[in-house]
């Protein structure tokens, strides 16, 4: 009797995905660069979150015949994102048969006060959070994979490290409270009380937990893989970049060999220019991508 | 008894920790010198296209090869089962090229046809709680490979000698019969050693 959709099945595949970069891309070229430079998935995009900021406006799923054409091109899985809330959105990515759904502050929200129930699909969820509540809210409706939000599209990996920092210490804390004072923590983080006191027996979330949003550069990477990120997502850095092919490759070795700083150092070297990045402080509050989410 | 998990990318901590309650010494490899000191490794799932190119950056497919050559057993779990076959659909070249298989990748579909499933696996064990993410099948198998599992006649697990493989993920459950399987392989292997 085959199984389909169970919580191991669809954790499980984050689990494979560990120690890799997933990078967006906008069609079956780019994703073909992607999968050469060692990518372990690629996040199909109508425009990278760099051009949706610039673009201004509503930010939708990407168009099905896009998403066909990336299937199409790589071997490698193939996740979309749809609008948080947006549960039909959700529903046609599963039937065109994506490996993974992003629920994705970089898109519109279509719902300002629920998230979809991924519990009910059999395709996996990605979903992105702030800190250890948000995290658990996200599992608890059914995401099985946590990724920071950062500052998606911006180049600039200091909300990414405040989010990745904020998650760590908070598991560390819940791990080292006693069990009597775990109902009014989960009260205070807005959190199930069963995921917390998964946390608090095993020192980590249930799902596998990526870094995203403003990763830029090898060495930012890196950074995240140090702060404790089981793998990294690299949204614009890549094809903003100069030379994409020669970034993407170094970003994929400097996640494997994180710990590696002088290899680290020859990657960088004559990499071209970044993208341009965008300091956080300047954009304006109803600007930034992850205060949408609740 | 040291066995290594080879950690490129993809669920090393999950082999690691099975091989160590099996009662063999984990450690994760990265680096080609690393292979050098170890009794047996396992090659992890994850996404082989990424595994196997990572491989050929940094030199390790010749120091895999030599511990094959040397009778130390290797396990490839999923993208690890695609690395040691001899022949796989749709690529010219194989990665290692070990296993006298042919496999296909991504077999039984995408990720919403993945599944789980209790097999009876020959020299393992009855009703093995088997986890089969985007996983590929054995197509044909040579003489010499004994078939272990199948799921509706397709082979998802096989022995040819040293080299063992299955195409779902042993390492997602707490079952450690598998794991226990391949220690006592990589122990064999060492007592034929002494022998010679």
């Amino acid at each position: 009797m085959r199984q389909t959709g169970t919580d191991r099945v669809k954790r499980g595949m984050a689990e494979m995905q560990k120690g890799g970069v997933i990078m967006d891309v906008v069609n079956a070229e780019q994703a073909k660069i992607a999968e050469q430079a060692g990518a372990v998935a690629v996040m199909a995009l109508e425009r990278v979150p760099a051009d949706i900021r610039a673009a201004g406006g509503v930010a939708r799923m990407a168009d099905p015949r896009v998403i066909e054409e990336v299937m199409n091109a790589v071997s490698i899985p193939v996740m979309a994102k749809a609008r948080i809330g947006h549960f039909v959105e959700a529903r046609l990515l599963e039937a065109l048969g994506v490996d993974y759904i992003d629920e994705s502050e970089v898109l519109t929200p279509a719902d300002e006060v629920f998230h979809i129930d991924k519990s009910q699909f059999t395709v996996p969820f990605v979903c992105g959070a702030r800190n250890l509540g948000e995290a658990l809210r996200r599992i608890g409706e059914g995401a099985s994979m946590i990724r920071t939000k950062g500052e998606p599209g911006t180049g600039n990996v200091v909300e990414a490290v405040r989010h990745m920092r904020m998650m760590q210490s908070q598991i560390r804390k819940v791990q080292n409270m006693s069990r009597d004072e775990l109902m009014t923590e989960a009260k205070e983080l807005g959190a199930p009380y069963e995921l917390l006191l998964q946390v608090h027996e095993t020192g980590k979330l249930p799902v596998v937990n990526f870094a995203a949003g403003g990763i830029a550069t090898p060495a930012d990477a890196a950074l995240m893989m140090h702060l404790g990120a089981d793998g990294v997502f690299v949204g614009s850095g890549i094809f903003k970049s100069e030379n994409p092919e020669k970034y993407a490759r170094a970003i994929v070795q400097a996640t494997t060999h994180y710990e590696d700083f002088a290899l680290i150092a020859e990657l960088s070297k004559d990499l071209g220019t970044p993208m341009t990045g965008l300091e956080i402080s300047k954009i304006s509050p109803a600007d930034r991508m992850q205060e949408r989410g609740w | 008894m040291k066995i290594g998990v080879l950690a490129l990318q993809g669920a090393v901590r999950e082999h690691v920790q099975l091989l160590e309650q099996a009662g063999a010494t984990a450690v994760a490899v990265k680096r080609a010198e690393q292979l050098r000191d170890l009794d047996g490794l396992v090659i992890p799932g994850g996404e082989s296209t990424t595994i196997g190119k990572l491989m050929r950056e940094y030199q390790l497919t010749e120091p895999v090869l030599k511990m094959h050559r040397e009778g130390k057993p290797i396990f490839g779990t999923c993208a690890g089962l695609i690395l040691i076959a001899k022949r796989v659909e749709g690529l010219d070249e194989p990665h290692l090229g070990l296993m006298d298989i042919t496999v296909k990748r991504n077999a039984f579909g995408r990720q919403r046809e993945s599944f789980e499933a209790a097999l009876n696996i020959e020299e393992i064990g009855d009703n093995f709680q088997a986890v089969f993410i985007r996983a590929p099948y054995i197509e044909q198998a040579g003489p010499g490979v004994k078939v272990l599992a199948t799921v509706d006649g397709k082979i998802v697990a096989a022995r040819e000698g040293t080299l063992l493989g299955a195409a779902f993920h042993p390492e997602l459950t707490d079952d450690l019969r598998f794991h226990a399987y391949f220690v006592k392989m990589v122990q064999e292997s060492m007592v034929t050693k002494v022998n010679l």
